[in-house]
Formats: structure tokens, sequence, C-alpha cells
């Protein structure tokens, strides 16, 4: 007998230990969920308008759902615990039609009243993201495999995979695409709006705090959708205004030796046949069509490289450039195969990019 | 019961083995660098972007073939095919590889000393399962 106790004991101890390991693998899994991490930003950790209103919908969402699963589990107790009936059922207890009313009130008028709500609520909510009719600045938006273009039209900037954006301004973005259907997702400020070849999407983003905001392609678009990533970085109008001004600056004509080496290097290995750099003077190209990569006219101003994959440094720099089909496998970008000496030298004019 | 224990005693005699091996060949073992501190040594790994050239075990991301592979560097005779492998040699090469070796392909990233020594630190430690699990 005891040794059985014992067994029973002990067999039941792991038991508890897993249930216990998993109960603590959910907990954990689900608290950095709410609180986000720049790496992995959480839509309820809202830092704009639009975000706020839709993480208002899920959490009334979460809300209804809980208390109908409680409610379920409740019964579900109840109906284990109650007495056996009799298999013998008495004249009565068959015509009653109590099991017909759980039907009817469980199945049909509760989820129909249910459903009610939420369309009430998401209508207001659809009302309240409506995109306002003017606004103060405007941003082109294009999705490519893989990567963000962003055209300033009005200011006449062009970058990639960066969205910079005064804080407390609704800024309306043109979303469209280069090749095949994508989604502009910043969790953080706004839901999702898809890219469509042909077609020219609006979506107003408004941050109400500074910040670096992740975004994420959110709509399957080939081989790298998981590696086109950007930043929006949201700022101070006086810091934009600065962005703005220095944006728009040509690249500068480099007078150290090793940049100058470095910008024919950048010549001779065809990276102007997909790379705008405003300022250098290349005769075999025409600049205003050349829109295969990212332009690169102020790349050391930028955070990330190679669709908000990798953070911009030297190093990553010099694995991107010699080694991209390795990060990115099936992008545009070619391994650019570069004797040592020639790399360390378009490094230097890269980084001479500001 | 007495079935486990024989087992168990098995085990743990079959990994003092293993563990013995490397003292026993006379190969080069993991080491601990003066001051260099493992953990910091992974972070700055993935701030500097070591993995987009060098295949590391236990940095996510880490599997690029540009330059050689940094894994079990403890056991590698030469740095860059020039350099005796000591830590003060590595972390020289950190700092400055273009100084060490011009020519070579290895940009300098600005390493300062104390950088460079956790990086040495964490090169030459001993990777453990979790580090595995992690690539």
């Amino acid at each position: 007998m005891r040794i059985l106790l014992m067994r029973k004991h002990a067999r039941s101890n792991p038991r508890n230990f897993m249930m216990g390991l998993l109960l603590l693998c959910l907990i954990s899994a689900c608290a950095p969920a709410a609180a986000g991490t720049p790496e992995n930003p959480s839509a309820l950790d809202t830092h704009g308008p639009g975000a706020a209103q839709i993480s208002g919908l899920w959490w009334l969402m979460l809300g209804i759902g809980v208390v109908i699963f409680a409610a379920v589990v409740v019964l579900l107790v109840m109906a284990l615990l109650r007495k056996r009936r009799s298999t013998v059922y008495t004249p009565a207890e068959r015509d009653s039609d109590t099991g017909r009313s759980w039907v009817i009130w469980g199945g049909i008028i509760m989820p129909l009243g249910v459903l009610a709500i939420l369309f009430v609520f998401t209508l207001h909510t659809l009302a309240a993201i409506t995109d306002p009719v003017d606004t103060p600045l405007s941003v082109q938006v294009v999705g490519r495999q893989w990567w963000w273009e962003v055209n300033y039209q009005q200011q006449g900037i062009a970058t990639a995979n960066e969205l910079h954006i005064p804080v407390g301004v609704p800024v309306q973005l043109s979303l469209e695409s280069g090749d095949v259907n994508h989604s502009f997702w910043v969790p953080q400020l706004h839901g999702k709006m898809d890219l469509i070849p042909g077609r020219t999407n609006t979506l107003t983003i408004k941050a109400d705090d500074p910040g670096v905001y992740r975004g994420e392609c959110a709509e399957f678009c080939g081989l790298q959708h998981a590696h086109m990533g950007f930043v929006v970085v949201a700022e101070s109008q006086a810091d934009f205004d600065q962005w703005v001004v220095g944006q728009q600056k040509p690249a500068t004509a480099p007078t150290d030796d090793a940049v100058q080496r470095g910008e024919q290097v950048f010549l001779s290995a065809g990276c102007s046949f997909c790379h705008t750099v405003r300022g250098l003077d290349d005769s075999s190209v025409d600049v205003g069509k050349v829109d295969l990569g990212p332009d690169l006219t102020h790349l050391e101003s930028r955070l990330m490289i190679a669709g908000a994959t990798l953070t911009n440094n030297v190093g990553n720099l010099a694995g991107w450039v010699v080694g991209a089909q390795h990060i990115k496998p099936g992008s545009l970008m070619p391994n650019i195969n570069l004797p040592a000496d020639d790399l360390q030298a378009l490094l230097a004019y890269l980084e001479s990019l500001h | 019961m007495k079935l486990r224990v024989l087992w168990i005693a098995l085990i743990g005699f079959g990994f003092s083995l293993t563990a013995c091996a490397a003292g026993v060949n006379g190969g080069p073992e993991a080491q601990t660098v003066p001051q260099g501190n493992v953990e910091q040594g992974r972070t700055l790994i993935v701030h500097y972007g070591c993995g987009s050239c060098h295949t590391i075990p236990g940095i996510m991301g880490a599997d690029a073939k540009v330059g050689p592979p940094l894994d079990d560097f403890y056991e590698r005779t030469y740095i860059a095919g020039l350099l005796p492998n000591t830590w003060q040699n590595l972390s020289k090469w950190i700092q400055d590889p273009q100084g060490v070796l011009p020519h070579n392909a290895m940009p300098d990233l600005g390493v300062s000393e104390a950088d460079a020594r956790d990086i040495v630190a964490y090169l030459y430690h001993q990777p453990g399962l979790f580090d595995f699990l992690r690539r």
C-alpha cells in the first residue's frame, strides 16, 4: 500500500511540474506580447490614434470572448457534476422543452446579440479611423520585392525603408506597388493597408509620441517577405525640418583619396545601374529611371539596411555588399565580388554618404 | 531501483570520459579572457554585425559565409593566416584588421579595446547547449 501510494505520488509530481512549466511558458509568452519591444512591436502598445482605436476594439472583443468562455466552462462543469438521470424517463421529462430553449437562447439569440454589439462598435471604430481630408504632408510609399521606396515628392526627397514624420501631424501616405501585393503595417501607429499594383491606396498615420516604430510587410509577397521591414521615425517638427533639409542636399563630391577611389569602385562595379546617388555624375545611367534598388544619396543617415533586416553599420554593410544573397536569398541585390581593397574603398565611400 | 542508480552512474562516467578527452589529447581548450565578459561579447557581436560575414554559434542569424566560421575559435592555430592564436592577438586583430594585415577584406569596425576583450571572451568560451539552440 505504501509503495503504491509513493508511486502514485511520484507519478503525479512530474505531471504537476509539467503543468506548471506550461503555465509559466504561457504567462511569460503573454507578458511581453502586450508591452512589445522595438524589434517586436505590439499592436497593443499604441502610439497613434489609429492603433489606439483598433486596440480598443481588440480589448472589447477579448473581454466578450473571456465572458463567453467562462460561461461555457461553468455550464460544462455544472453538466459534469450533475447527478446522472435514471435511464427511464418519465413522460413529463421526455416532453419538456428545456433542451430546445437552451439551443434557441444560447445558439441563436445570444450570438446575434453579441454580433450586433460588435457590429456597432466596429462601425464606430471604422468611422473614427477614416482618413482626414486635408493633411499638411503627403508621402508616396512604393512596395517592392523586398523593400520600401519612400518619396517625399513635395520636398524632392527619395529614401528607402525609413519614413520620417513630425509628431502630432497627420501624414497621408499614397501606397503603391511596383510588383506584387504588399501590405503596409506599423502596428503601434495604425492598422494595415494593402499596396496593390495599378492602384493607389491611401492611409493617414499620426504618431502621438516621438520614437522609432517598426513596420512590416503584412501581405505575403514572395521569398523574402519576412525581411521586408521598415522604420517610422517620429520626431519633433524642428528635427523633422532639419532632416528634410539634410535629405534635400545632393551627395558632396569626395575629397578624401580613399573615398574618391570608392566612388570609382561604385561606378565601375555597376552599383549605379540600380542605385541612385544624387550628385554623382554617371553618364552611362539615366538617373531618373533607376529604381531597382534604394536611393543611396544619404545612406549613412539611415538606421537600418536591407529592408530593416540589419542595423546600418560598416560590418553589416560589408556583409550585405559582398553576400546579399546569403542574407536575403532571391533579392535583386547580387553578391558583389570585389577585391578586398576595392571593398574597403567602397565601404569608405558608402560611409561618406551622410 | 538499483538498476536506475547503475544507469546514472554509467552515464555520469561516460560524461566524465568525454570531458577528459580534450585534456588527454593535448588540444587547445576553451579559455577565459581577463576582464572579458562572455555575455557582453554576445551582445557586441550582434551590435557590430559580425554575423553578416561570419558563422558564429550561439548568435541569432550569424550564419554568413563571407569570412571564415568562428566556431571553436580556441582550437584555431592562426588568426587571419598570420598571427598565432592568443587572446591578445585576436583582440588586436578585431580592433585593427586593416592595420594588422593591409589589403584584407575585413573592414575596421571601430571596436574599442574593452569591447574587443568581451568579443574575444565570447569566441573563446565553451559553447553550451543553449548556444546551439540559439543559432
